[in-house]
């Protein structure tokens, strides 16, 4: 039987500019960051352990330039998937994100029977959700 | 002259400057569409905006608009007993004669009878967002 999701992976624009916001703004933890020739292999996780989530740049030698310049243009207008986190307290951490300079929100924290959430957008235009459940 | 790779950032910065307006839109559904104010949102002139927004996104703020408006009447109409006066005004309709139009020609009957046919329904209440606005074909 399958046992846990391992890796997740997201397409960013720029990778010191995601990590910059996993990690120094949301609170993520860097996993791995192994730099092989040209390529950086980048992943970030929640802190403690759990799924790694692989920060991918679209571009050679996984696509061609076109399909990397396709890529890149749909990220930025916020076609792609993103990500859904928990925490243990939503509103804090969206207090701490806008002392923090942050401003992308799309949804202020927002009450549901299933728990309160918020959203926003990574730099690159990927939507996050952030649920306090319960 | 510029590279093929400075193009593609221009885009790529044109389109998340747009994305972040029509974030304000979604965020601000309940109020006017105030154009100029979205548009400074992308740092562009409000009838460049429109035009940007349109080829980007395939129709204009406008419609971008109604659409989260008409999807947030039938998620409130779904999901609670508030009186359609209450909810056009409460998803930024100023009358309710173009809610009760708008809300037909997209859903195709009136809010009172999409009540009566539907429920609440369990799925998180973002991707109902994200997922159940009427499409934009749905649009005369």
């Amino acid at each position: 039987m399958i046992t846990k999701l391992n890796v997740t992976s997201i397409f960013v624009l720029d990778k010191d500019e995601a990590l910059d916001f996993y990690v120094g703004k949301l609170g993520l933890e860097k996993g791995n960051d192994v730099q092989q020739g040209a390529y950086r292999w980048l992943t970030v996780r929640v802190p403690g352990g759990g799924t790694e989530i692989q920060l991918e740049e679209p571009g050679p030698p996984l696509h061609d330039d076109a399909t990397a310049e396709q890529l890149r243009a749909l990220i930025a207008k916020g076609a792609m998937t993103g990500l859904v986190l928990n925490t243990d307290d939503v509103r804090a951490l969206f207090e701490t994100l806008k002392a923090r300079g942050f401003t992308d929100f799309t949804q202020e924290p927002t009450d549901h029977f299933y728990g309160t959430d918020m959203g926003l957008r990574d730099p690159s235009g990927n939507a996050i959700r952030i649920l306090q459940q319960g | 002259m510029l590279s093929m790779a400075g193009v593609g950032r221009e885009v790529e910065e044109l389109h998340r400057r747009l994305l972040r307006a029509r974030d304000a839109i979604d965020r601000g559904y309940a109020g006017a569409l105030d154009v100029p104010a979205v548009a400074a949102v992308a740092h562009m002139s409000a009838a460049h905006f429109s035009r940007c927004f349109r080829d980007v996104f395939g129709e204009t703020p406008h419609r971008y608009l109604q659409r989260r408006r008409i999807e947030r009447s039938m998620f409130l109409l779904r999901e609670t007993g508030r009186s359609v006066t209450e909810i056009c005004a409460e998803v930024g309709f100023g009358s309710l004669g173009t809610f009760s139009r708008t809300f037909r020609a997209v859903v195709g009957e009136s809010p009172s009878a999409y009540r009566r046919g539907h429920g609440p329904v369990v799925v998180p209440q973002c991707v109902q967002m994200a997922n159940t606005r009427p499409r934009s074909s749905s649009f005369g």
